[in-house]
């Protein structure tokens, strides 16, 4: 069953984006194929979550060659709720592209759109599932490969500026994986992540710090933690909104996974590498909502708003206790829904008012009141309001700062604080700007980046259901609260005592 | 372990090298220089693998372990060498790709500034243009 259901993520949206391409006239074909598969991987992880909670952490050995040498899929607690909750926000913007795409009616692009779109899928949940480091390179290869064609998908003068950087910055960092793999090879002798958690130990201080912290660097290029991060608020806002959509909430995130990935597997309580995140959480909450809040175009203000709160994620991990790591995993899970809703929502927005400046829009909570409460609900849980999921993914994490006892973890847990607010006075701006005040006049943006129809009534059925959806799916965060976050502290537990996973990859099947 | 000292010198010139072009403004030297830094990426990986082997299907001294003279080479840091070539390979062509469109579009092959500096710079200069305000010992 296993066997069967741990590769399904991976392999079948590849196979799908093939014979997406063969059928590329056909888009409605194209469509329907694209939303069976993502609900076949949806499933799937749903199943494999449910597996890993309750049997222990599933391992397939690719093509039966044994972990050291071969290459090992694992999912437990943490991958299979990240994959679960990543494939569930994947299929929420995807019928919000199709909407979007059935409206505007460009066929062109579109016939790339969905094979790229399933390959970055796959790229995703390789990411999540593989116990093997250089795996873990292929993967992001695939996903950024995918990202890379989906951001300059229009091939306009601002996409194509913005994807210079992107890819340029992006490889630069795959080149330093590449170092580092070579690194980590000549020091241990593997690739093989739970081989590597054993021999690791056997290094000298220096050399396993060194290794840490050039893993720290190439992760936090993808993650965007300071000082890494001026790529991303830069290249994010030209894509169409779908796209932004989907880069804004999942692959920062799957940089996230990484570093907690590596950095609790490979360098255990290395206290040096702790306080370095600690620092750099500090910074990437602080100096990324400072950014925020003198933006004008508001999907640069969002893209800010997801470096900032990529320090909430560090701050957990810094701390390494169960309970910070549950909380970061929690905050993990409530950032990439609430982050990919908003930029939705700003999409609708963008698409009502004709532009996505701040200071030209206005009044339209009285044209679109649907919209404002769309807009409020995810906006006010970035923030952390109670009782939406941000507040209580952030006092998940403050407590277990206090709880700490660090001079350090306090200033780390004051400067969450300080975050939350200013996330709220940005997001209050925004509000203030666009929903209240005498309604603008609607002016099309001269650089649209999504070339809509803009300032029209009609906003596809579809876009605004899949918004819906998204908002909803926050909300039930909200709500179920309480068993995830035991299912966070439980994925916790497993990261803080290692021997689980490296138990499950290696010894064999027959041994256990 | 032992190591390979013109290989490894190889591979620092390759990182001065590519780090010097990646750093400079017109995108055509970007290029080449992410695709030496890959080069040199590539041959380290290949280094970690250990010393090189006799030849993997010899009939005189087959057998042996791994890494040892007379045994063959470690093969698992050579497949990944393929496996990140072919990546490289890729997206380098990729890049090139958007280079030309960047080209076709602007006419020229410098890296654009960016937004938030641009932003900036027009900001100072803004400042230093404006004229100075009149202050009252000015009047006397």
């Amino acid at each position: 069953m296993v066997r069967v259901l741990l590769p399904l993520p991976v392999v079948l949206p590849l196979f799908t984006a093939a014979l997406s391409i063969l059928v590329a006239r056909h888009q409605k074909v194209q469509r329907a194929m694209s939303v069976l598969t993502l609900l076949a991987v949806l499933a799937s992880a749903g199943m494999l979550l449910h597996i890993a909670d309750t049997d222990g952490t599933a391992v397939v050995q690719l093509g039966g060659w044994a972990a050291p040498a071969g290459i090992s899929l694992v999912a437990d607690r943490l991958s299979a709720l990240l994959l679960l909750v990543s494939s569930a926000v994947l299929l929420a913007v995807l019928l919000y592209a199709i909407g979007q795409g059935v409206a505007d009616g460009r066929r062109s692009t579109l016939a790339v759109f969905h094979p790229c779109y399933l390959v970055l899928a796959a790229g995703i949940s390789m990411a999540f599932l593989t116990g093997d480091l250089f795996n873990l390179f292929v993967a992001f290869e695939v996903m950024l490969v995918a990202s890379y064609v989906l951001l300059t998908l229009d091939g306009g003068k601002a996409q194509v500026r913005a994807g210079m950087t992107y890819v340029v910055v992006s490889l630069l960092s795959s080149t330093l994986f590449v170092t580092v793999v070579g690194f980590v090879y000549a020091a241990t002798g593997t690739v093989n992540l739970a081989d590597a958690a054993d021999r690791m130990a056997d290094l000298p201080a220096g050399v396993r710090l060194a290794l840490g912290l050039t893993l720290l660097v190439v992760f936090g290029i993808k993650a965007a933690i300071f000082p890494l991060f001026s790529w991303l608020p830069d290249s994010y806002p030209t894509a169409p909104s779908p796209v932004t959509a989907v880069f804004a909430g999942l692959l920062t995130k799957v940089g996230v996974y990484a570093i907690i990935r590596t950095q609790t597997l490979l360098f255990p309580g290395d206290e040096a590498i702790a306080a370095v995140l600690l620092v750099l959480a500090v910074l990437t909450m602080v100096v990324g909502i400072l950014g925020a809040l003198v933006q004008d175009d508001l999907k640069r203000l969002l893209s800010f708003t997801i470096v900032s709160h990529i320090g909430y994620m560090l701050l957990g991990l810094g701390l390494y206790s169960a309970a910070g790591l549950a909380g970061a995993i929690l905050y993990t899970v409530h950032h990439i829904v609430v982050q990919t809703t908003l930029f939705l929502v700003a999409g609708l927005m963008e698409r009502r008012e004709g532009t996505s400046s701040i200071a030209r829009g206005g009044g339209l909570q009285r044209v679109a009141p649907l919209l404002g409460v769309l807009y409020l609900l995810p906006a006010l849980s970035l923030a952390g309001i109670p009782p939406l999921s941000g507040f209580l993914a952030k006092l998940g994490l403050m407590q277990a700062g206090l709880a700490d006892g660090g001079a350090l973890a306090a200033t780390a847990v004051g400067a969450a604080v300080l975050t939350s607010l200013l996330t709220l006075y940005a997001m209050g701006r925004v509000w203030s700007e666009v929903f209240w005040g005498p309604v603008a006049e609607v002016v099309p943006d001269a650089d649209a980046t999504d070339r809509i129809d803009v300032g029209t009534e009609r906003t596809p059925r579809l876009m605004l259901g899949a918004t819906v959806l998204a908002v909803i799916g926050g909300l039930a965060i909200t709500l179920i609260a309480g068993p995830l976050y035991a299912l966070s502290a439980r994925a916790a537990d497993d990261l803080v005592d290692r021997s689980t996973y490296v138990d499950a990859v290696l010894v064999a099947e027959e041994d256990r | 372990m032992t190591g390979n000292l013109t290989l490894a010198l190889t591979i620092g010139v390759l990182y001065t090298v590519g780090t010097y072009l990646l750093l400079q403004r017109t995108l055509t030297r970007v290029v080449i220089g992410l695709g030496l830094l890959a080069h040199g990426a590539n041959l380290l990986l290949l280094q970690a693998g250990g010393p090189a082997g006799g030849v993997p299907f010899s009939t005189k001294d087959g057998g042996g372990t791994v890494g040892v003279d007379g045994g063959t080479a470690d093969p698992l840091p050579q497949a990944m060498v393929l496996t990140a070539i072919v990546i490289t390979f890729g997206v380098t062509a990729f890049l090139l790709a958007l280079a030309y469109r960047s080209w076709v579009l602007t006419g020229e092959d410098e890296v654009q500034d960016d937004v938030e500096d641009r932003r900036v710079a027009r900001l100072s200069h803004e400042h230093h243009e404006a004229p100075r305000p009149v202050r009252p010992e000015d009047e006397l």
